[in-house]
């Protein structure tokens, strides 16, 4: 019981929360609610980033690739299996017709089972990541060497995917908003209603298993690589898999959120291999605060949500507050905004503002530490 | 025998934009330890200022020097570019020093922000910040200099500023109502013409050289040089690689390093600037010109060795020749007889995208084998 008493806000909030998930989609416009549901997914690839960079200290510029790779999967399979749409002869999706290609690529045919594009969102994207960072990790290549490879890579896999016409429509991308999913078009309101509700499920799970994953053992271990990788080799571990894993991980979290995105968005394109917008998914965490969870999911939300208002309202003002944003991040607030708040930035603020706030004393101290004891 | 000679013309060429373009990045990456992602914008930078520059040159008193216009662009460039990073460094990487993440972050904040300026702000307008910011830096140091030190150093100080922006309004205003290309902002593509001597070919009997290109070759080594000059012959280089290697020594021993950061990051910049003038001649000019080269960049930075100039001019070379090599899909004229599978592999990656696609592949496979480039440094510096 006491259990229970202590931790009721908790519950209050998860109560709150629920309802309010459950009862937006009748609050806002299908509109809204798809923005909201497409910046809840970027939460998603923030996590991931969250984990290499705020926990681990690798600087990732290449998400990008992860998240379009899990995009580009959904999508090809949505394009195979959609029956009501046009075709190009030979039963092919549309876009193939345009090129003259006959027969599909090898790499489209295992995408015709849905089994195996619900694995290929996660797997492919953590198994291609999992290689590009066992080849750089092996060679103890770090901090900003890794960060410009993974912008290398990233242009690798941008052009190619904008290149290729006849495998996978290139510059145009696939769409997928008149594709149908187990019978409901997917650009309709009442699947973008569904799919907003999965993706809020997904975030909350991935968030819960962050959680669980950094204040394990595992999560130690990160901490260890970003504070001193020397010393924990010294003391006999190999930061190697570690890091591997860790890199695979946030990529399959990519792959997720890019797969969620698509869906939402109606199309893929290699736009999402575009260098700024993989800049742009380390600014949310930045912004939100690194090395917090809360942070870089909060920072993925709020970040896009004024985006898209704020560009609405002045256009041109959008790059310059970004760009701003950037600057104050790194230069003054370096936790981000969650960070500042744990380390106790507004009492120094109001300090610095002359209003001072009455300090903790240490009779206040005891008798907040007995009030916790009786429960 | 000419299709080595023309590939080889081409790499150079390519490599040559490469060189010209990295070579400010890898001063400020490799002597100071900078990530600067705004090296793009400071290049897009320079191929506006040439754009202005040659603007100015088409009027009635300038019009008979239309033809020497680009080299008063190349210094006007290296100025511009060479006062933004001073600012920038001034206000913003400064306090970064050491944590090279951050400056990243920080300067591809500050890339945005010159993106959206250069969109929104009239050219006019700009030239004329651009001078009131240079007139009021310099103006107290020439002051002092000329008459020795005032009495009164604020007031000296607040006259400059003055003065300043009385030239930066008026210029601006002057160039808005003589110029009116200039007197609006648009996110729209400008072109720079080139002077009649710098278009056309030089023929050579079976082929032509692009002049342009020829021009540009001879620009980078000419910036080659100075650079490599300026390092090694001169005061200032000295201090700057005193301070690259041992900065709290070289601190004791009286260099003021504050200073030498400052002029290492304007030059780095002002040499962005250089590359600019170069790019304006090969196409047009917009906001987004400088996120095309910066990645390149990096590349050639990162291949030939962080800090080594001379690794730099060879990753260039390399990557410039395998680009034409691989693009224009030259093993195939040079082997026709090759088999099947490969002639297949061969046309897949004959196209400058895929040939892109291929080097960044390659670049990453010899990091993997030489993780610290092909000319890696050696010593203490490397362990830091």
């Amino acid at each position: 019981m006491a259990n229970i008493r202590s931790r009721w806000p908790q519950l209050l909030l998860g109560v709150v929360g629920l309802a309010l998930v459950v009862a937006l989609p009748s609050l806002v416009s299908p509109f809204r609610l798809n923005l909201l549901g497409r910046y809840l997914s970027l939460a998603i690839v923030a996590l991931g980033i969250d984990l290499i960079w705020g926990y681990t200290g690798l600087l990732s510029l290449g998400q990008g690739i992860f998240f379009a790779l899990g995009g580009y999967g959904t999508a090809m399979h949505l394009q195979l299996n959609c029956h009501g749409c046009s075709r190009a002869p030979g039963g092919l999706p549309e876009f193939f017709g345009l090129y003259g290609v006959q027969q599909l690529p090898w790499f489209w045919e295992p995408f015709h089972s849905p089994w195996f594009t619900l694995l290929a969102i996660g797997l492919v994207p953590a198994a291609v990541a999992g290689l590009l960072g066992f080849l750089v990790f092996r060679n103890r290549i770090k901090g900003v060497y890794f960060s410009i490879l993974t912008q290398a890579a990233l242009l690798v896999f941008f052009n190619f995917f904008n290149g290729q016409q006849k495998l996978i429509n290139g510059t145009n991308g696939l769409k997928t908003d008149l594709t149908r999913l187990l019978g409901l078009m997917v650009g309709s309101d009442t699947m973008q209603r569904y799919l907003f509700w999965l993706t809020v499920l997904l975030a909350l799970l991935t968030w819960l298993l962050c959680r669980w994953l950094v204040r394990g053992r595992f999560g130690h271990a990160l901490l260890a690589i970003r504070d001193d990788e020397a010393r924990l080799r010294c003391l006999g571990y190999n930061p190697t898999p570690f890091k591997t894993m860790v890199f695979a991980l946030a990529g399959a979290l990519a792959g997720i959120s890019g797969a969620l995105y698509t869906v939402q968005s109606g199309i893929v394109s290699p736009q999402f291999m575009a260098a700024p917008f993989s800049i742009e998914m380390v600014i949310w965490v930045a912004v939100g605060g690194r090395g917090t969870l809360w942070g870089a999911m909060a920072g993925a939300l709020v970040i896009n949500m004024g985006k898209s208002l704020i560009s609405e309202a002045w256009p041109q003002t959008w790059l310059f507050i970004q760009g701003g944003l950037f600057l104050l991040v790194v230069t003054t607030l370096q936790g981000g905004v969650v960070g500042w708040f744990q380390e106790g930035g507004p009492r120094r603020l109001l300090g610095r503002l002359g209003l001072r706030p009455r300090l903790s004393t240490y009779p206040a101290l005891a008798l907040e530490t007995r009030q916790e004891g009786e429960d | 025998m000419t299709l080595f000679f023309e590939s080889l013309f081409n790499g150079v060429a390519i490599g040559s934009v490469l060189l010209i373009a990295a070579l400010g990045l890898a001063i400020v990456f490799g002597l100071m330890g900078v990530i600067n992602l705004a090296h793009g914008e400071l290049m897009m930078l320079g191929a506006y200022t040439t754009y202005v520059v040659q603007s100015i040159f088409k009027l009635p008193p300038l019009e008979p020097l239309f033809g020497a216009y680009i080299f008063v662009a190349v210094v006007v460039a290296f100025l511009v570019s060479g006062l933004v990073g001073l600012l920038l460094e001034r206000s913003v990487i400064r306090r970064l020093y050491g944590r090279p993440l951050e400056t990243l972050l920080a300067t591809w904040g500050v890339s945005l922000i010159l993106q959206q300026f250069v969109r929104t702000v009239p050219l006019a307008w700009s030239t004329g910040l651009w001078l009131a910011a240079l007139l009021g830096l310099a103006g107290p140091p020439v002051v002092n200099r000329l008459w020795g030190p005032r009495q009164r150093p604020w007031l000296l100080r607040l006259g400059s500023w003055a003065v300043a922006m009385a030239v930066g309004v008026v210029s601006a205003a002057w160039i808005r109502g003589t110029l009116p290309k200039l007197a609006r902002a648009s996110a729209r593509n400008v072109d720079v013409t080139a002077p009649r001597w710098l278009r056309g070919g030089l023929d050579l009997g079976d082929w032509t050289l692009p002049i342009p290109r020829l021009v540009i070759i001879g620009l980078t080594i000419l910036a080659v040089l100075a650079v490599y000059w300026f390092l090694n012959r001169s005061l200032w280089g000295l201090r700057i690689r005193a301070v690259t290697q041992n900065r709290a020594m070289g601190d004791c021993l009286g260099i003021p390093t504050q200073a030498v950061d400052a002029l290492t990051f304007a030059m780095g910049s002002g040499l962005a600037g250089v590359a600019g003038v170069a790019v304006s001649l090969l196409g047009s000019v917009g906001p987004n010109v400088g996120g095309d080269y910066i990645v390149g960049c990096f590349m050639v930075v990162v291949l030939g060795g962080v800090g080594s100039l001379w690794g730099a001019v060879v990753a260039a070379a390399g990557i410039g020749v395998l680009t034409d090599v691989i693009g224009a899909g030259r093993l195939l004229e040079i082997w026709p007889r090759m088999p099947a599978w490969l002639q297949g592999g061969v046309e897949f990656f004959a196209t400058t995208s895929m040939a892109r696609v291929l080097i960044f592949a390659l670049i990453v496979v010899v990091l993997q084998v030489r993780p610290a480039g092909l000319f890696p440094q050696r010593g203490r510096m490397a362990e830091t």
